[in-house]
């Protein structure tokens, strides 16, 4: 089980609390995990990346294990610690305020 | 007896306000998708439990919104809107040209006789139409391959298409209007379009007599009385009598002719509201009064509505969006402010009341007159 803590707006749209489980096969890479997601979570489409471009959305970004994988192609292998769950792919909406 | 629901976006949610025929006691629901911005909700005239809401954010994107209970409860529908064939290019703010990028839902427009047929006009400029209830989307991309299209520039908000009127006596007859390419009318469903933009002039184009180019900030009819619209443009008030062909300036008498929001009276053909605000770079009400202005006489004779209204130290904005009547007897007319306040009047604008005072800026106000 793959882990994907989502930023609350996203929990809020698609009606979850606390992190997402969700099931992926391998090779679990960074898109994979979004198409999983997106199946399991229809509203959450267009959200994360854009519908037409499939591209990230500019003020998200993908942390794991410490690492910034946002500027990593999608098919880029997630860490072992996130494939085996024991760490979580985080979806993270910047900051921003003044 | 009958019932009100008003229906407002803001920068930070929805809300749902209702109260009987007497228009005094409001309760007050809401915010539906706090911290989102709600540009547009909107129930469907045939069914007024069926709403749609446009639910957008920086961070997020588009979200499209859809409740079948008058708004207790709310299912996320499609929201994918995806330019027809090739993208095309407008001008940039610079006059350089600039592919069509979608940013969001402005305005949803639903069917006067089908639920699931709603009309989306978005950002940049386009026109879209679900007939599934919002599953899914299409653009009716005669509109933004006019051939005018590549000349279309944005306006300060964005190039948005931000006004959707549909005829009710002539079925396929559709108006809309985009910032800053002007207004456009269908005979045809939306297949094909024209500008119609006749009679308006526009300082700050290099042809102030443009076929397009006019920076128009709203159109509004009477439901008895299609052929005749009314116009806000970024200056001047606007009449056309027959159907768009041509435009004529009913300003007289107006403190400003700047403003952003029109509407008809209910059941008054000739009565039109508007908002006059002080100048385009001077978002705000002149001299600090926040005064609706209405004409009886389909223009150019006004009258300022002020009782109940702030007449000192107000400096709020009416958006294009946030000015709705309602169909009860005698009419009620809505305005929300970027303060956060709705204001109402349940006799046609002689009085008013705040119904809220403290909402997150208002982008949008729609009613409806429930049986």
């Amino acid at each position: 089980m793959i882990r994907v803590i989502l930023p609350a707006h996203l929990r809020t749209l698609a009606r979850l609390h606390g992190e997402v489980k969700i099931d992926v096969a391998r090779p679990v890479t960074v898109g994979a995990v979004l198409d999983a997601l997106e199946a399991a979570y229809p509203m959450l489409r267009g959200t994360i990346r854009d519908q037409v471009t499939r591209q990230r959305r500019a003020f998200l970004r993908f942390f794991a294990c410490e690492e910034d994988l946002s500027h990593e192609p999608p098919d880029t292998l997630l860490p072992e610690a996130v494939v085996s769950g024991a760490e979580p792919l985080l979806v993270v909406g910047a900051m921003a305020g003044g | 007896m009958s019932r009100v629901r008003v229906l407002v976006g803001t920068r930070k949610g929805a809300f749902v306000l209702t109260a009987d025929a007497k228009r005094e006691q409001w309760d007050v629901s809401g915010p539906h998708f706090g911290g989102w911005e709600i540009y547009h909700l909107k129930g469907s005239p045939a069914d007024p439990d069926r709403l749609y809401a446009s639910q957008s954010s920086g961070w997020f994107g588009q979200v499209i919104q859809r409740s079948s209970d008058g708004g207790r409860t709310w299912e996320t529908v499609g929201n994918k809107f995806s330019y027809d064939g090739a993208t095309g290019t407008h001008q940039w703010y610079d006059g350089t040209p600039h592919p069509w990028e979608f940013a969001r839902v402005w305005h949803l427009e639903p069917s006067l006789t089908d639920p699931d047929t709603v009309y989306a006009g978005v950002e940049d400029a386009a026109l879209f139409r679900t007939t599934d209830g919002g599953q899914s989307w299409h653009e009716l991309s005669g509109l933004r391959t006019h051939a005018s299209a590549p000349s279309w520039q944005p306006g300060a908000g964005g190039m948005c298409l931000h006004t959707i009127l549909l005829d009710p006596s002539r079925p396929g007859r559709i108006f809309v209007a985009i910032s800053a390419a002007g207004a456009f009318r269908s005979d045809d469903d939306g297949v094909t379009w024209r500008p119609i933009n006749r009679g308006l002039r526009s300082e700050g184009i290099p042809d102030p007599y443009a076929e397009v180019g006019h920076c128009v900030h709203r159109i509004a009819m009477h439901r008895s009385r299609p052929g005749v619209l009314f116009m806000q443009k970024h200056w001047d008030v606007m009449r056309s009598d027959d159907a768009g062909d041509s435009w004529r300036e009913v300003s007289g008498g107006l403190p400003s002719d700047f403003g952003f929001p029109i509407d008809v009276h209910a059941h008054e053909p000739e009565t039109v509201y508007v908002v006059p605000i002080k100048s385009d770079s001077e978002h705000y009400p002149p001299d600090g009064k926040l005064r609706v202005y209405r004409s009886r006489t389909g223009g150019n004779e006004w009258e300022a509505l002020t009782n109940g209204l702030p007449q000192r130290h107000c400096y709020v904005n009416v958006l294009r969006d946030a000015m709705a009547v309602d169909s009860l007897d005698p009419c009620g007319v809505y305005v929300g402010t970027t303060g956060g306040q709705v204001y109402a009047s349940a006799d046609a604008g002689d009085r008013w009341a705040p119904i809220v005072r403290d909402l997150p800026s208002v982008v949008s106000v729609e009613v409806q007159t429930l049986p």
